[in-house]
């Protein structure tokens, strides 16, 4: 058996040399520092799921009608009459959520390690195009079931649009190609979704892996491998901290491949709905547009987005600055390397003030999501007392949230042009050595 | 690490402390306690669904033959005792009575009710279902404290009984309700078989979960196993790592 592989290994090579070289840079000569923590395991574990999301997507199409009239009926012809339906629908759905948790935790753990640093910029940038395609392909993928929170959450999202002065009511009609979410409407998203789409998203994939191996991975010191001593048992010329990425990091990553699918299936298996945050309730009622649900609000994942646009008043006759705010809260992140110029990569090494401002940027998202969900409104009346004006309060407390989240950028701006940060030393080596 | 547990705890705190406002509509929801493991609770809310909900509520989603897999009943049971519009083994549930007529005389169309439970939670169909109250003001004669002026009436009074509402003094809100007419069911039977009939709702609008159920915890068994291989390959490999 090793000898047909071996021959057929050969009879490749001959006739396409150049690929053999190309699975080496990538894989068995690719020297990863040796040092990676838990927070490493979110960039292979998104690209599980988008692999995930693409095999069930294809599966889910096959019985998919994406017209108004068939599209809610199809989920639920989906859900009981085709064998095991049910299970690539919820491995859908609920992968949706987790993308964007590990893709949460992915950004999370570059912003804290300062992956996003010189030179690895263009590494970040593309990684943000990827968050900002990720978010148009959920929000379209959410309103194909075609539920009354589907019809609702793309006339609200859609509708945000239209509060750019002049152009905003023709681009609104422009974009739902009718004056409500209608037919047409879902016609287009579905083929964004499933074509568009993913074909943007898997390029960009591409480039972000090409890119990062290119410079080659960070890792929790903040140290460059690549700039230290050479020499390791593989090459002579390979960073001494490095290890080849094949096997080592991949084995690892199967590890964390189990115990996430264990979340997973978990998930799939015993509560599918997530208690309404993953598949809302609302969403088992056909779409109508007579019938509004008591609070429309978004996904779990944009409500900290969501929040700022309803946080930031409407101001000179017009509510496109809660719009700009939105999009200037994701466009503050790609701008990151230019307006954190710290000279330390690792939040091991760097000024207290960074820690802190950090931490205080992780709660002002979480509150921010709180307000988002609508639990402000439903937990201040129980934790203040029924009688609190909750629009005031909640008005109070997010748009204080709201400013910490883009305070944090001014004063990490200031704080590292102005020379500020005072930075412990940072280690020659990763401190992962005998 | 340390420093991530206080937000990861925030996190997962809100995920499973709370839940989405719009399921919990209506104050004071009484708990369903529906387990669609319980295949008797379901035959007996089959029992009373099609004998006293489907003259105007469909099922559109639910195959007969499906439901007979699903609740352990033959063919010829689920076709005698739970067919009685001339159906099909293999069509979907639907009402007796004509849609159109049905809006004419109730002012809309009562709901198909495939999809009831996941859309307005096990409890709040449990508690509508409990709440039912003579009211000479309605039109229909019936009001329900769970949703106010509902345009149902109420099937299963021959079951509970005849409620009556007490207010509260001076004001058209309702303090409780009194059983005025005791039905064929001791409150304590009513309360199972309206327990029952939810539970068979709950299977309804998700029969899938029969399945989740049944294969998740061998999934979840095979993938600690391989979690627990993956993690002896990782450290078998990376023993000579320093």
């Amino acid at each position: 058996m090793a000898k047909v592989f071996a021959s057929i290994g050969e009879w490749v090579n001959e006739r396409a040399p150049g690929l053999m070289p190309v699975y080496r840079k990538h894989m068995t000569e690719y020297y990863a520092p040796k040092n990676f923590n838990l927070w490493y395991y979110f960039g292979s574990l998104a690209l599980l799921v988008l692999v995930n999301q693409i095999v069930t997507g294809i599966f889910l199409t096959m019985n998919y009608n994406p017209s108004a009239a068939g599209a809610f009926d199809s989920v639920q012809y989906i859900m009981r009459d085709v064998e095991w339906g049910w299970l690539i629908r919820y491995m859908h759905t609920t992968g949706a959520s987790l993308f964007f948790v590990v893709v949460f935790l992915h950004m999370f753990r570059g912003i804290m390690y300062g992956s996003f640093k010189k030179p690895r910029e263009l590494v970040w940038l593309l990684g943000m195009l990827i968050f900002l395609v990720l978010m148009a392909e959920a929000f379209m993928g959410y309103v194909l079931p075609w539920g009354n929170m589907s019809f609702w959450g793309a006339k609200v999202i859609v509708s945000l649009f239209g509060t750019i002065p002049v152009i905003g009511g023709h681009l609104v009609e422009w974009i739902m190609g009718d004056f409500l979410p209608a037919d047409a409407t879902l016609n287009r998203f579905f083929a964004l979704h499933v074509i568009a789409l993913p074909i943007v998203l898997l390029l960009l994939v591409v480039l972000h892996l090409a890119a990062l191996h290119e410079v080659g991975s960070n890792n929790p010191d903040g140290v460059d491998v690549k700039h230290g001593p050479k020499g390791n048992r593989w090459s002579p010329s390979a960073p001494v901290d490095g290890i080849p990425f094949h096997p080592y990091y991949t084995v690892k990553d199967l590890v964390g491949v189990g115990v996430f699918l264990l979340v997973a299936a978990f998930i799939i298996f015993f509560a599918p709905t997530f208690g309404g945050w993953f598949l809302e309730h609302d969403n088992s009622i056909p779409a109508n547009n007579l019938l509004t649900p008591a609070q429309i609000k978004p996904v779990w994942y944009f409500t900290a987005f969501y929040a700022i646009v309803r946080m930031i008043p409407s101001a000179f006759g017009t509510a496109v600055w809660g719009v700009l705010g939105m999009f200037g809260s994701i466009a503050l992140l790609f701008a990151l390397p230019w307006i954190d110029a710290g000279p330390v990569k690792s939040i091991r090494y760097r000024g207290t003030g960074y820690k802190v401002a950090l931490t205080v940027f992780v709660i002002a998202f979480l509150c921010l999501m709180t307000i988002g969900m609508d639990l402000t409104a439903e937990y201040f009346p129980k934790i203040f007392g029924a009688g609190i004006d909750i629009t005031l309060w909640e008005n109070v407390f997010g748009r204080f949230m709201t400013l910490t989240y883009f305070g944090f950028f001014v004063f990490l701006w200031l704080y590292t042009h102005l020379g500020w940060e005072k930075t412990k030393p940072v280690p020659e080596r990763v401190t992962m050595h005998d | 690490m340390k420093r991530i547990l206080p937000a990861v705890a925030l996190t997962l705190g809100l995920l499973f402390g709370a839940q989405p406002a719009a399921r919990a509509e209506g104050e004071n929801l009484m708990p369903a306690n529906v387990n669609v493991q319980d295949q008797a609770s379901l035959q007996r809310g089959a029992h009373l669904f099609f004998n006293y909900c489907v003259g105007c509520h469909s099922l559109k989603y639910v195959r007969y033959s499906r439901m007979a897999d699903d609740l352990g009943l033959t063919e010829q049971q689920v076709m005698q005792n739970l067919n009685f519009t001339g159906a099909k083994f293999d069509d979907p549930v639907v009402a007796h009575m004509p849609a159109e007529d049905a809006a004419k005389w109730f002012g809309k169309a009562p709901p198909d009710l495939s999809l009831e439970t996941s859309a307005k939670g096990a409890d709040w169909v449990y508690t509508y279902l409990n709440t039912f109250y003579l009211d000479p003001k309605s039109p229909i004669g019936w009001n329900n404290t769970t949703l106010q002026n509902a345009a149902m009436p109420f099937p299963l009074w021959e079951l509970q009984g005849q409620q009556t509402a007490v207010m509260k003094p001076g004001t058209s809100e309702v303090e409780k309700l009194e059983l005025a007419h005791p039905g064929k069911l001791t409150p304590a039977q009513y309360q199972q078989a309206s327990r029952d009939l939810v539970n068979f709702l709950e299977y309804v609008s998700e029969p899938a979960a029969l399945q989740r159920h049944h294969y998740g915890v061998w999934v979840l068994l095979f993938l600690a196993l391989f979690s627990l291989l993956a993690y002896f390959l990782k450290k078998e490999y990376w023993r000579d790592v320093h």
